[in-house]
Order: C-alpha cells, then sequence, then structure tokens
C-alpha cells in the first residue's frame, strides 16, 4: 500500500512543484519555452482550483467536530447568544464532569461497554481464527458447501436477525435476569462470517509446503496456527479487534432492545436518552450534553489516529461499520 | 520479507526437537518416510478435528443465525405473533395477514417513499461528491495525507452522537417565534444574505427535514466512498494518461473517458453498498429526530419513519409483523440489488 502510495506520487502527471515558477529552458526555442510558461500558469490555477475545493470540503467535514468542541464549554447563557460565538467567552469545564455525576452515569456506561467490547471482541477472535483455519487448512467432507451456505447468510439483512434474535433472548428469559442480559448483549452477534472470510482468504495466502513441513516434524495444528498462522496474519487480527471494538462503542439497536437498565446499558443507548434534561430550565442542557457527546467521540477518534492503517484495510474490503 | 523470516524461524525452532527424539536412527531416509506416514494418519484425523475447529462458531451461527432465519418464515406466518402472549398460552392464526397488514397499514407507504427518496438523492450525490475529491486527491501530493486523514474522519464517529451534534447546529434556540437564537448553521444562511429556516424544531417542513436528513448521510457516507475509489485510482495504469497527455486531451475528457470507465468496477461496488446500507436507513434519523415521533418534535405519525424504522416499531409488541416487514425489506434489498448487478454488467468494463 505505501509503497504504492509512493510509486503513484513519483509517477503523478503533474506536481506542485512543477507548477512552480518555471524553469529556464535547457537551450530550447523562445516559442517552445512561452508555450510550456503559459502551460504552466494554467497548472497553477488548476491547482488553486483543486487545493480550494478540497479545503471547502475538509471545513464542511471538520465543521462538526469544531461545534461539538466549543458548545461543550460554553455556559447555557452563552450557547442561547443571538448571534453564536466562534470562540467561548468563558470555558465551562464543568459540563465534562455533568457527565459523570449527573443522571447520564458516564462512568457506569463506560464500564459496561468496555466489558462488552472486550469480551466480545475476544471471544470473536477465537472463534474466528479456529473457524478460519478449519476453512483454509483442513480437508472434511462438505466444506465447500458449509462454506458457501455461510457467506450466502451474508446477504441477509442483520435486521431479520434483530427480530428473531430479540424473540429468541426472552424465550431464553436473558432479558430482565443480570448475567442474561450480559449474555444477550455480547453472544447473538458474536459470529462474524465476514470476518471469518477475511481471515480464511489471509490463512490461504500462506504456503501449503509450510503446513507441510511442520506435519513431517510433528508439529500438532494447534502449535503450527499459534506460532505459524497467526503471527503472519496478525494485521488482519487488529483490524478485526478494533472494528469490533468500534461496533460495541457505536451499537445502538440491539442494546436498546435488550438492556435498557443502568446495570447494562451501553455508551450509545445512554446518550439518546433524557439524560440531560433540565427540570428546572425545562429544556435539555445542550452545552452538557455536547460535552457527553464529545467524551464519546474523542476516544474513538483518538484510536483511530493511532491505528490508522489497520481500520482503513479492515474498511475498505468490508464497506460494513462495525 | 516478513514472511520468509517467520517461515525460516518456525521451521527450524520445530526441526529442532525432533533431531533430538531418541527415534532418530542413524539411516535419516527411512525416518523421514516414517514421517511422512504419521503425517498422512494426522491429515485423516482432520475429519475430526475440523469439525472441532468449527464447533464454537457453528454452535453460535446456529442459534443466532440460521435458526432465526427458519424462525422469521415462521413467525412471519403467525398473525400477530408475540412472544409474551405465546408465553401467556395463545394460539396463533397460520395465514399471510402479517404481510398484507404491513402493506396495509397506512404509514408504509410514507416509510416506503422516504427510503427510496433519501436512497435515490444521497447515492448519487455522495457517489460524485466523492469521486471529484478522490480524483482530486490523487493529483495532488502536498498535504496528500493530511486531506485523506480529515475525510475519513466521519467513518470512525457515532451516527448517533454526531446526529445530535447536527441537530445542535440546526436548530433553532429558545421556542420558534420567539427564538434566542437561530442557531449556528442558519447564522450562516444569514450571512450569506439568506434567511432563516426553520429545519428540526416543531412546525418544520417535511422538506427542511429531508435536507438536514441527506446533508448528514452524504457527510456520513462519503469516508468509505472515498476510501475505495481513491484504492482504485491508485491501481489505475498511469500509461492510460500518459497517452492521453502525449495527445492533448482535455481534464474533463479524460476524466469521462478514462477515469470513470477504469474505475467503474469500483463505482459500482460503491452504489451496490449504498444502496443496501440506503434501505437500511434508520439510526441517522434518530440522531437527528426523536425515536417514538420519527420527526421533528410535535410531529404526528411518523413523518420521517424508513422501513427499518417501521420494523423497530413494531418489533416490542407484534413480533410476527415485525418479521414479515423484514423479509418485505429483505426481498426488496434483494431485488434492487439484482437490477444494480444487472446494470453494472452491462456498464462496467473489467
Amino acid at each position: 500500500m505505501e509503497q504504492l502510495q509512493s510509486e503513484i506520487k513519483e509517477s503523478a502527471p503533474e506536481l506542485p512543484e512543477n507548477a512552480a515558477p518555471a524553469p529556464q529552458g535547457e537551450g530550447g526555442e523562445v516559442d517552445v519555452e512561452k508555450a510550456s510558461k503559459k502551460q504552466k500558469i494554467k497548472k497553477t490555477f488548476v491547482y488553486i482550483g483543486l487545493y480550494a475545493f478540497l479545503t471547502i470540503v475538509a471545513i464542511v467535514v471538520l465543521f462538526p467536530f469544531y461545534w461539538m468542541l466549543i458548545s461543550s464549554v460554553k455556559t447555557v447563557a452563552e450557547y442561547e447568544l443571538r448571534v453564536p460565538t466562534f470562540w467561548p467567552k468563558t470555558f465551562k469545564w464543568d459540563n465534562f464532569a455533568l457527565a459523570f455525576t449527573g443522571n447520564l452515569h458516564l462512568g457506569r456506561l463506560f464500564l459496561n461497554t468496555v466489558i462488552v467490547g472486550v469480551v466480545s471482541t475476544i471471544l470473536s477472535l477465537i472463534v474466528t481464527v479456529l473457524s478460519a483455519y478449519a476453512f483454509a487448512r483442513l480437508e472434511f467432507k462438505g466444506k465447500n458447501i458449509l462454506f458457501a451456505a455461510l457467506l450466502a447468510t451474508m446477504m441477509i439483512p442483520g435486521e431479520l436477525f434483530t427480530v428473531t434474535n430479540y424473540v429468541t433472548v426472552n424465550e431464553f428469559n436473558w432479558v430482565g435476569s443480570d448475567f442474561g442480559e450480559w449474555l444477550a448483549l455480547i453472544l447473538p452477534f458474536l459470529v462474524s462470517v465476514f470476518y471469518i472470510y477475511l481471515l480464511r482468504q489471509n490463512f490461504m495466502q500462506i504456503p501449503n509446503e509450510l503446513y507441510l513441513a511442520a506435519k513431517v516434524d510433528g508439529t500438532s495444528d494447534i502449535k503450527y496456527l499459534w506460532r505459524v498462522m497467526i503471527p503472519l496474519a496478525s494485521p488482519t487480527l487488529i483490524s478485526i479487534t478494533i472494528l469490533k471494538m468500534m461496533g460495541a462503542w457505536n451499537s445502538y439497536i440491539w442494546p436498546n432492545l435488550v438492556a435498557r437498565d443502568l446495570a447494562h446499558r451501553l455508551v450509545t443507548v445512554g446518550l439518546r436518552g433524557e439524560a440531560f434534561y433540565d427540570e428546572i430550565l425545562q429544556k435539555t442542557n445542550m452545552p452538557a450534553q455536547m460535552a457527553a457527546v464529545v467524551l464519546v467521540t474523542i476516544p474513538l477518534l483518538i484510536v483511530f489516529l493511532c491505528f490508522r492503517k489497520y481500520i482503513v484495510r479492515g474498511v475498505s474490503r468490508s464497506g460494513i461499520k462495525g | 520479507m516478513d514472511e520468509e523470516k517467520i517461515l525460516t524461524e518456525s521451521t527450524s525452532e520445530e526441526s529442532a526437537p525432533a533431531q533430538e527424539s531418541p527415534e532418530g536412527a542413524p539411516g535419516g531416509k527411512k525416518k523421514f518416510s516414517e514421517r511422512l506416514k504419521k503425517a498422512g494418519r494426522w491429515l485423516g484425523h482432520s475429519q475430526l478435528k475440523a469439525w472441532l475447529y468449527l464447533l464454537p462458531a457453528l454452535v453460535i451461527l446456529a442459534i443466532f443465525t440460521v435458526y432465526p432465519i427458519i424462525n422469521t418464515v415462521r413467525i412471519s406466518m403467525l398473525e400477530d405473533y408475540s412472544f409474551l402472549k405465546e408465553k401467556g398460552g395463545t394460539e396463533f392464526l397460520v395465514n399471510f395477514n402479517n404481510f398484507t397488514n404491513v402493506v396495509h397499514y397506512r404509514g408504509f407507504l410514507t416509510c416506503m417513499g422516504n427510503t427510496m427518496l433519501l436512497t435515490v438523492i444521497t447515492v448519487p450525490v455522495s457517489t460524485m461528491l466523492a469521486l471529484l475529491i478522490a480524483v482530486g486527491l490523487n493529483s495532488i501530493k502536498w498535504l496528500k495525507k493530511v486531506f485523506q486523514t480529515i475525510f475519513f474522519l466521519p467513518y470512525v464517529t457515532n451516527a448517533i452522537a454526531i446526529g445530535m451534534v447536527f441537530k445542535a447546529m440546526f436548530e433553532i434556540i429558545g421556542p420558534v417565534n420567539s427564538p434566542s437564537s437561530v442557531g449556528i448553521i442558519n447564522t450562516i444562511v444569514e450571512a450569506f444574505g439568506g434567511s432563516a429556516v426553520n429545519w428540526v424544531n416543531e412546525g418544520s417542513s417535511y422538506w427542511a427535514n429531508m435536507a438536514v436528513l441527506i446533508f448528514f448521510i452524504v457527510w456520513n457516507a462519503l469516508p468509505f466512498k472515498i476510501l475505495v475509489l481513491l484504492g482504485g485510482l491508485q491501481n489505475v495504469n498511469k500509461q492510460y494518461y500518459d497517452a492521453a497527455k502525449v495527445d492533448g486531451t482535455s481534464r474533463f475528457r479524460i476524466f469521462w473517458r478514462i477515469t470513470v470507465p477504469l474505475l467503474s468496477p469500483m463505482i459500482a461496488y460503491v452504489v451496490i453498498t449504498g444502496f443496501i446500507g440506503g434501505f437500511k436507513e434508520y439510526t441517522s434519523i434518530i440522531g437527528i429526530f426523536d425515536e417514538s415521533l420519527m420527526g421533528p418534535p410535535g410531529s404526528i405519525g411518523k413523518p420521517l419513519n424508513t422501513m427499518v424504522g417501521y420494523i423497530y416499531g413494531t418489533i416490542n409488541n407484534n413480533q410476527g409483523r415485525a418479521s414479515a416487514a423484514a423479509l418485505i425489506l429483505f426481498a426488496v434489498i434483494f431485488v434492487v440489488t439484482m437490477i444494480n448487478l444487472y446494470v453494472s454488467k452491462k456498464r462496467v468494463h473489467y
């Protein structure tokens, strides 16, 4: 990827540097020089337009983040000014504390979300690695049919599973019981056929000779999987881990159905609730709400900036959010 | 490079203890064939072993993926099925009334219309915009990484959290008649000589709501499309461009005659996934609007409801109807995807 990018950079038809003041022709004729000068001016204009376009888009993309940040430190009075201020006059850091001490109980929500995220990520990694290995390396009857059948289930929209799984977890009496709600949050969407597929493709790229050589040496499958396959496939595994964690952080529909009580409530569900309705003012305390939104958004942005490569890899292949 | 390193490392590591084993008779060749036999036996065992490896995945998939498919079909044919009633011992009539009830429900046309409208507008707009941005990014060098990072940011956000920010930006603060502030977007609109619009508050018009939704959905959909299209552009053979340059082809012509055809598989991919995502639109609406109203405050009859919104609106009390609606959604997505594939087969150059 990196290599490819730099290759393309080198070969890009026009670079801004080329658009800079024209170098003196190497003993060429005056006409040619004039023409190339004209062309270079034209190129410069094209680049100015291009950068202007990209900058405008970048501002539109960034503006909601900026507005969220400055709104989160405003006082209610300043937030409601006739002409909104683009930089807070006073910084009210208390808004952030309110997210933890107020009705939202953000600390508890973070804890719940981290528990669900970590447990489901670890379990799903184990299950995914084992089954991807079986599909990639082991021989058994009906392998191809089973794999095709699993892939076929990917066509079905998740909403269909949500409806019946809601019936199922209720029939198991999971909703309403303490341990049951954890199970309901973690188990139903634990195994992703797409991740099995992704990892299987990755495993298949590892030469089979390696496996046979290990077999000849009497290595067990588990040892081979642990020592050879997992290290070689680690970029994919990291991608899966991050996307899975992000999924737990962002999930709303399913947790909102099965776990609404505070002991199991996840971040997004709590955020959408009425936690910031101020009884005295008879309206929502918007700066405090924005502060909570900041606290939920920032961890994701930090993770993205640290693991950009892995997120981009995973996303470009899946098109699935979370 | 890495692979080779690990390869040599692992083989040397594994073979070391084997050499020390007491079995190691001086006749190296004989030993090797014995080992091969042993390996063969191992492979024979793999029948059972494979199923053991698959067991955890298959158990979970059987309960939460395969069974639901069968169960959805079953309960969609039980009239007004709900698990609460079933626990109470109610017997359900077996018929197709859930399906006809979904279709005859007055709000269903609204849901269908909203879903179609949002999809038909946001997919082309976001694809075109993403294409322009990707082409732009591909022809610059300075600040390219910075722009790429910025454009990807909306992807790593929580649709509900950012939806709340969008609401705050478009909202009129205070009572609509005598607002204390018209909000930041309206302030910008006024700065450019327009007049303030009631975007999302009580009494706001359908089209104002839709405009906000379309803006938000496009904002949210851009990163993935830019990522895929830019990836495609970087794989385009640059010789085509060199040839066009020699011929003195205009940029506009290069874009339509070279870039778009060569990118057509990627464009087809983002359009198809865009359509599928569009038909499932739901969280962006509840990020901005109230979940129980599916519209601005004070609205009746869920004016902005979508098909997925319909499913989740009935899921608590009537899972029979919700299942029927989910199956209808599946059918619609299936048909639309087939049409997309058919069209792209004719248009896409591979």
